[in-house]
């Protein structure tokens, strides 16, 4: 499945654009709307889903993600119900790569290897997991690759040369880099910088997505010059959270549609 | 023998865990401030300047060596010879401060310029606030926005202290949020900020480094115990919310394969009702908070791997976690893991106060409830050591509306 995402930035960068990351928060507003919201993305034009697994204590995640798990956790969301929603998505001809973004005990607590299994037969491509540096990926990077879902690491401004040469060992379909110090959605990203995102494209040989703080059409199409892939999150969620849940799929899919266009370099 | 000597003893964690327990599960922007405190201890702990600048303001400021004080009048009620490490006559009123100081010179020799911790009980926040007063650095402390309404006295104190205090709002409104909202601080703030965690918990080296800090507690109290008992102790008990003081006291002991060593947890409302908070005797293995140990999380499909609410009367022990060492420590057997509950503690600080005039935290109360327990299996000439946590004066409000409910 490393293929068909690695694919989706080859594909974007062939036709002069950057690929589009598309974060959501799995049951947010309700589980069954979040699908909803999810296939209307995917069929906006986003490269990637990045499908976030609520978690009841989301430490890396800012204020509109932490409030969109606990509307998701209140509905009835969960991680099994997540793996349903993907199976669904592809039930319904859903094509487009999703990355499960989320946090560890979870998975721990499913069992990893159970995990990889249920992952990989609902149609998962690959999973980013926050509070696991690629120190301790090992626990669950093994059982997925054995179902050949793969992982994306994270990249901060503070990791180091030897961290990030370290990537190169995921063979990953691309990897994420956080634009700023912080937590989702808390500032407006900062400029960045071109020589360090191609160290890390080289370091890594991975395609390079940035993310954290990229809100608007007009901060996407700044990013979109310089990387592989830009990700939006914190802005869709808040989209989601705007107005009925009725309206959700089409208030989130025209700013997917605005932030697709932007894309192109 | 030094202090470094001392602490050089103590068990290393191997390759940042111990046994299965611990790790670095933390988002990659804080990995290098991490693996950079693990250096900067690594370097402290074995230099004997480091520790003659903590030993002189333990001495000095915090007034220490604490008292090992012979509880006669509780022994005879407990059935066996007591004697209480009386951390609750430490400046600002428990054990917390030992952590606090040590942290606080390291972050100095770091050159960090701004402190931020987490609080439940608010000892831990007044006993930072303290160090930040001392040291003359700015101070931001999150604390539960629960914990804030019953631990009123204690937010007072942190401002007064010139410390600004965060109720955090999200989740329980207890000690885990004001955990995950000072990781969010720190991710956001990571070059200047120094995180002052309070317990054994959190990334490596946090629970490694707590742990020698605290141990102080059990290098005194082994000194004083062979001094005023002539012997080794049979028994040594401490209440476990985290588990600082518990592994403060045990640590020093670890290797005596005679000492018996109790941990006590909080069993809330009682084990069996769910609102509890024994995440060792009623949870199992996962990751929070950096490090794989116990929690109480869910199990059933619709919850999997959720965080579960803890419950306790005492905030300091309401807490869903617990530092790695202990959960290394009770899948050996070394350390044996008991509950208390909410009724339980409130019985065992009225019995210290009556007995020894000395009013307990509720935290420590659940150790003094275990006391019964234990002496009945060292027997009356066996002797047992208490971890006196800390003092009660922030529980008073609590333990009135508690006794008046019930009388």
């Amino acid at each position: 499945m490393t293929a068909q995402l690695r694919a989706s930035f080859d594909n974007a960068a062939k036709q002069g654009r950057a690929a589009l990351v598309a974060y959501m928060t799995f049951g947010d507003p309700d589980p069954m709307t979040s699908i909803d919201v999810v296939e209307a993305v995917a069929r906006a034009g986003a490269d990637v889903i990045e499908l976030g697994v609520p978690f009841s204590d989301p430490s890396a995640d800012g204020p509109s993600i932490q409030r969109a798990m606990e509307r998701a956790l209140i509905a009835g969301a969960s991680l099994p119900g997540a793996l349903s929603a993907v199976a669904e998505l592809r039930r319904r001809g859903v094509a487009t790569p999703i990355v499960l973004f989320g946090y560890y005990n979870p998975i721990f607590v499913m069992g990893p290897a159970t995990f990889a299994e249920r992952a990989a037969r609902a149609g998962v491509d690959a999973v980013l997991t926050v509070d696991l540096p690629i120190d301790e990926l090992a626990e669950l990077a093994a059982p997925l690759a054995t179902y050949g879902v793969s992982v994306i690491p994270l990249v901060a401004p503070t990791s180091t040369p030897d961290r990030i040469a370290r990537l190169a060992e995921l063979n990953a379909p691309f990897v994420y880099y956080i634009s700023l110090t912080g937590v989702t959605g808390s500032r407006s990203a900062a400029p960045v910088d071109p020589a360090r995102l191609a160290q890390i494209r080289t370091a890594s040989g991975s395609p390079v997505a940035v993310g954290f703080g990229i809100r608007t059409p007009d901060d996407a199409r700044r990013f979109a010059a310089v990387t592989d892939g830009v990700v939006v999150g914190t802005a869709l969620v808040d989209r989601v959270a705007a107005g009925d849940a009725a309206g959700a799929p089409e208030r989130v899919a025209a700013l997917v549609r605005e932030l697709a266009a932007a894309m192109i370099r | 023998m030094s202090t470094a000597d001392e602490i050089a003893k103590l068990t290393e964690p191997t390759r940042g865990r111990f046994g299965e327990f611990g790790g670095q599960y933390v988002a990659e922007t804080l990995m290098p401030a991490i693996a950079q405190l693990e250096d900067a201890w690594r370097v402290a702990r074995d230099d004997a300047s480091y520790w003659a600048e903590v030993d002189s303001l333990l001495a000095n400021y915090v007034g220490r060596p604490s008292l090992l004080y012979h509880a006669r009048r509780l022994s005879a009620e407990v059935g066996a010879d007591v004697y209480l490490k009386r951390e609750d006559l430490n400046h600002t009123g428990a054990h917390k401060i030992n952590n606090c100081i040590g942290q606080a010179v390291l972050a100095r020799r770091m050159g960090k310029r701004r402190l931020i911790a987490e609080t439940g009980a608010g000892q831990h926040g007044v006993a930072t606030a303290t160090v930040a007063a001392l040291f003359g650095l700015p101070c931001e402390i999150y604390m539960g926005a629960e914990d804030v309404m019953r631990q009123a006295l204690n937010v007072e104190r942190m401002k007064l202290l010139g410390a600004t205090v965060h109720p955090v709002e999200s989740g329980t409104r207890t000690l885990k949020d004001a955990m995950n909202e000072a990781l969010r601080d720190w991710v956001t703030n990571v070059g200047d900020t120094f995180y002052l965690i309070g317990s054994v918990a959190g990334p490596h080296p946090y629970p490694w480094m707590v742990r020698d800090l605290q141990s102080v507690i059990g290098r005194e109290a082994r000194r004083q115990i062979l001094d005023q008992g002539g012997r080794l102790p049979d028994a040594l008990v401490a209440c476990v919310g985290g588990g600082s003081n518990a592994a403060g006291l045990f640590a020093p002991f670890i290797d005596e394969a005679k000492v018996r060593m109790f941990g006590v947890e909080a069993a809330g409302d009682g084990v069996a009702t769910g609102r509890h908070a024994a995440t060792l005797s009623a949870g199992r293995v996962g990751v929070l908070h950096g490090s794989k140990s116990y929690v109480l999380t869910h199990e059933d499909d619709a919850r999997l791997g959720q965080i579960a609410h803890a419950h306790s009367i005492s905030a300091g022990l309401d807490y869903p976690g617990v530092g790695p060492e202990h959960a290394a420590w009770k899948d050996s057997g070394r350390v044996s893991y008991v509950s208390r509950t909410d009724e339980q503690a409130l019985a065992a600080l009225e019995l210290l106060a009556r007995t020894e005039g000395i009013l307990c935290a509720l935290e420590t109360a659940h150790a003094v409830a275990a006391l019964e327990h234990v002496a009945g299996l060292v027997g009356k000439t066996g002797l047992i050591i208490v971890g006196l946590s800390g003092r009660g004066d922030k529980d008073m409000v609590t333990v009135a509306q508690r006794r008046s409910a019930t009388t």
